[in-house]
């Protein structure tokens, strides 16, 4: 089995308000050092596949068609089998 | 006339469309499941509002790729006339029919209230009884309305005049942006202007108990262009 680790973020250009508020909150507690926060998601998705280049042909379908908004967002993955 | 209204998991504002056409206009309306995969004889679609599949993911992210869009897709294609309300719209966008997508409000708050709205484009069916730069007033109703889309497809929007709705001030200004929209905009067509998606409800405007009656003319304007088509 293969499991993969797929971090879905904004792209730069877009707003994020969650981001934004959080950012200030953290002004506010007195962290100056925070320059920026930006809000993703963290999604996994387990194949029961025998092979890495299986899981990754439908992985990659799957984030187009699904998971992420091409408009809006970037995605990058990691995959590491799982016994 | 024969309107399709299509009712995805969670989808809660169908109601108020067949009131509006059957009960209030005469029309025959069909309620489409997201399973359906043919739209039947329907001469119009219709995608309501409510949080399909609860907003999950995306908002229209998971209703995009249900069977009863490819009939949409193909319908759309074939000139035939979709209207998206609300999270409609949402869905429209995210299955590809409409350019751009929607962020969360700007306030991150739902936004639930009476809103003025510029009207841009009187050349397509849904807007052909409204004027030109008519102030007309529609309630909105979410919680992810902030419209984005990339300069350089804003500037193409513009071109073509896809803009169709602005939220607006009393003053006839475009302004009073309720959720951080590009351009203010609340809705848009695609190049035909035979696909509109807009974020302010018409189907909630059409009765004076209802505080407005602006939104009628948006279904007239629809029934006029199919019974003329038909004759």
């Amino acid at each position: 089995m293969w499991k993969a680790e797929v971090q879905v973020t904004l792209k730069d250009v877009v707003f994020d308000p969650q981001g934004n508020a959080v950012e200030r909150q953290l002004d506010e507690l007195g962290y100056k050092g925070v320059q920026k926060v930006r809000i993703g998601k963290y999604i996994e998705v387990l194949f029961d596949v025998k092979t890495r280049a299986e899981a990754e042909s439908q992985l990659d379908e799957i984030c187009k068609r699904v998971l992420v908004n091409q408009v809006l967002e970037h995605y990058s993955y990691q995959l590491v089998e799982v016994l | 006339m024969k309107f399709a209204v299509v009712v995805f998991p969670g989808t809660s504002g169908e109601g108020d469309c067949i009131h509006v056409l059957k009960g209030l206009l005469g029309h025959e309306v069909t309620i489409l499941s997201h399973k359906e995969t043919s739209l039947g004889d329907a001469q119009c679609v219709i995608l309501p509002g409510g949080a399909s599949y609860g907003d999950y993911l995306r908002p229209g992210a998971l209703a995009k790729s249900t069977p009863i869009m490819e009939p949409i897709r193909k319908f759309a294609q074939a000139d035939g006339l979709v209207l998206g309300v609300g999270n409609g719209f949402q869905v429209l966008l995210e299955a590809g029919l409409l350019p751009g997508a929607m962020l969360p409000n700007q306030s991150l708050r739902f936004i639930a209230r009476p809103q003025l709205l510029c009207v841009e484009n009187t050349n397509i069916p849904f807007t052909k009884l409204y004027q030109k730069g008519q102030l007309i007033n529609m309630p909105i109703a979410h919680g992810a309305g902030n419209y984005y889309l990339d300069p350089e497809g804003l500037l193409e929007l513009e071109g073509n005049g896809q803009i169709v709705f602005r939220y607006a001030d009393k003053t006839g200004e475009i302004g009073d942006n309720p959720n951080g929209s590009v351009g203010n905009i609340a809705g848009i067509t695609n190049p035909r202007g035979n696909v509109l998606g807009m974020m302010p409800h018409p189907e909630r405007s059409t009765e004076e108990v209802l505080g407005s009656t602006d939104g009628l003319a948006l279904f007239q304007g629809i029934v006029e262009v199919l019974e003329r088509g038909k004759a």
